[in-house]
């Protein structure tokens, strides 16, 4: 459990880039951070590992206060995958590059070899193996990346951007996995602008904007109040906008999800032809 | 990184930042070149304070005091150095004393002088210099995109330290030689980045024409105003009456001013 209590942060130059932010994040919860570029949105998650502490307020982890421990140690429960890959490739093979983790964390030789097959099939890079990783291409390296984390199975992922450079077959595995994931029992969070991903995926949306969180609430609820979007500089999910524009004929507002779309348009087609 | 931090520019109006970065230049070099000449505590104690008006007309106070503290360390160094072999070969005390401080303060005019000059003088402002007294545009392009460059590698050392720490990287364990090994994971990226950043700026400023034609033109042109003509009579003046000094008049040494008085 992820527990912040009234947290403002501000860098070093002065720029103060969270202002007062209190939320709480239970097991098992999969959470989408959303608002425009300079939010704070990377501020605000990079707090959940102890990467920063907060000037003012407190954020716990499972009851453990982040300025008591160390990063190491939060992150073996705290897994966080960074917007650019680039920054952290650094290994000769992709196999390594995975490895350097669950060595950092001193698991054992068996045990890492298992763990990093098992991270380099569920990601489709067992072809990679013992490629370089800087040979691959963008959304490759983001792979490698997402797999050199989840190798150690992090209770709680942090994803930073996930979908950035990805193509849609990619991005539709990167759903069912994180779904997977949530089946699991897994705390997901991840930090994006794609709002159609987003309305796909039908997590708890937390909207910031200027270092505060404006709404937080269901994706169906938040991604459709024209309101709540505009403060925050959002535009809804295609499907929300074509209800709106349906909703003079009496259809309701609060759609984004295709099939439950396509159930409220069968209906009314089959009212009219009959 | 606060060696960096004083030599870093901020963008602010002052008189000296708007005088002429060749005019700026030339001056550092002269107080360069007065600090060599003296090796006497006395004249390098009014040549350090020379400077201070420069500082605060510039309002760069605080980033000037940074820099003197980036510098504090390598100024330890030498001041023991030179007390040290100034007392084993057979000098007394107070004027091992003397000489060591004096050969401190000839390092710190030359950081203090040269810190000056970075902290007002924008890089861009240098490249028009440098271009305006015919370097190759090849050069000064280079030069001063690889000063704009530093702050924002700083940076990014930062965020990919973060990166690896999130992947349980400790850069604090072990032995001496593991710690130097901890810090791979966080070169390698660093410079992998720098060379892919510089090969897309490179394809980036190709197709922007970039050396189509011989001749540049420029949006600004470097003019002498009247703060430039009072720094060259400045200039001038210090460096006449240094080689006077040099020349022609005795250096006294703090301890004999001291035995006088007493
Ligand atoms: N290392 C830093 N030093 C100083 N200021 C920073 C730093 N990182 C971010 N900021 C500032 O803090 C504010 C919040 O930045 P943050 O990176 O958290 O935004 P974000 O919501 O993640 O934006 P984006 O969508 O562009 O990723 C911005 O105004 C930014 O300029
Ligand atoms: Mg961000």
């Amino acid at each position: 459990m992820i527990e912040v209590e009234d947290v403002y942060f501000t860098y070093p130059n002065g720029i103060e880039a969270l202002k007062g932010i209190s939320l709480t994040i239970k097991n098992g919860e999969f959470v989408a951070i959303m608002g425009q570029n300079g939010a704070g949105k990377t501020t605000l998650v990079k707090h959940f590992n102890g990467l920063l502490k907060p000037t003012k307020g407190k954020v716990s982890i499972d009851g453990v206060e982040t300025t008591k421990v160390s990063v190491a140690t939060l992150a073996r429960k705290v897994g966080f995958v960074f917007q650019n890959p680039d920054h952290q490739l650094f290994s000769e093979t992709v196999e390594d590059e995975i490895a350097f983790a669950l060595k950092n964390f001193g698991f054992k030789e068996t045990v890492i070899k298992k763990r990093v097959s098992w991270a380099l099939n569920l990601l489709g890079l067992t072809k990679y193996r013992k490629t370089s990783p800087f040979m691959l291409s963008g959304g490759e390296r983001k792979r490698v990346a997402l797999a050199s984390v989840l190798a150690w199975d992090p209770k709680i992922l942090i994803l930073d951007e996930p979908t950035i450079g990805q193509d849609y077959q990619q991005k539709e595995k990167l759903r069912q996995f994180i779904l997977q994931l949530k089946a699991q029992r897994k705390t997901i969070i991840i930090v994006t602008h794609d709002v159609e991903f987003v309305a796909e995926c039908n997590p708890r949306v937390i909207l910031m904007r200027e270092g505060k969180i404006v709404a937080d609430g269901e994706a169906s609820k938040i991604l459709t109040t024209p309101e709540v979007l505009n403060q925050a500089f959002i535009v809804p999910p295609q499907i929300a906008q074509i209800f709106f524009q349906l909703s003079d004929l009496g259809f309701p507002r609060n759609i984004i999800d295709i099939y439950e779309a396509r159930e409220i348009l069968l209906k009314a087609i089959r009212r009219k032809t009959m | 990184m606060s060696v960096f931090d004083g030599l870093k520019f901020r963008r602010v109006y002052s008189p000296i930042h708007n005088l002429d970065p060749r005019i700026k230049f030339i001056y550092v070099c002269a107080i360069f070149v007065i600090a060599i000449m003296f090796g006497e505590l006395l004249p390098l104690i009014i040549l350090f304070t020379f400077q201070i008006p420069f500082v605060l007309l510039a309002g760069v106070k605080r980033e000037w005091i940074r820099s003197m503290r980036g510098a504090a360390f390598l100024a330890t160094i030498i001041f023991l150095t030179n007390f040290v072999f100034a007392y084993l070969g057979a000098r007394g005390i107070g004027q091992s004393l003397e000489n060591a401080v004096a050969m401190t303060l000839r390092f710190i005019v030359l950081i203090e002088s040269f810190s000056i000059f970075f902290l007002t003088t924008s890089p861009d402002h240098l490249g028009l210099a440098l271009e305006q007294t015919h370097v190759p545009y090849e050069f000064t392009f280079a030069f001063t995109t690889a000063v704009r460059f530093v702050p924002v590698l700083a940076e990014e050392a930062q965020t990919i330290m973060d990166a690896q720490k999130a992947r349980g990287l400790e850069l604090e364990r072990g032995n001496f030689l593991k710690r130097i090994r901890n810090y791979i994971p966080i070169l390698i990226p660093l410079i992998v980045s720098a060379i892919r950043r510089s090969l897309e700026l490179a394809e980036a400023m190709e197709s922007r024409a970039w050396g189509a034609t011989k001749k540049r033109t420029n949006l600004y042109v470097l003019k002498m105003h009247k703060g430039d003509f009072i720094l060259i009579a400045i200039t001038i003046g210090i460096l006449a009456v240094a080689i006077y000094i040099r020349l022609y008049l005795p250096i006294p040494s703090i301890n004999q001013l001291l035995a006088n008085i007493n």
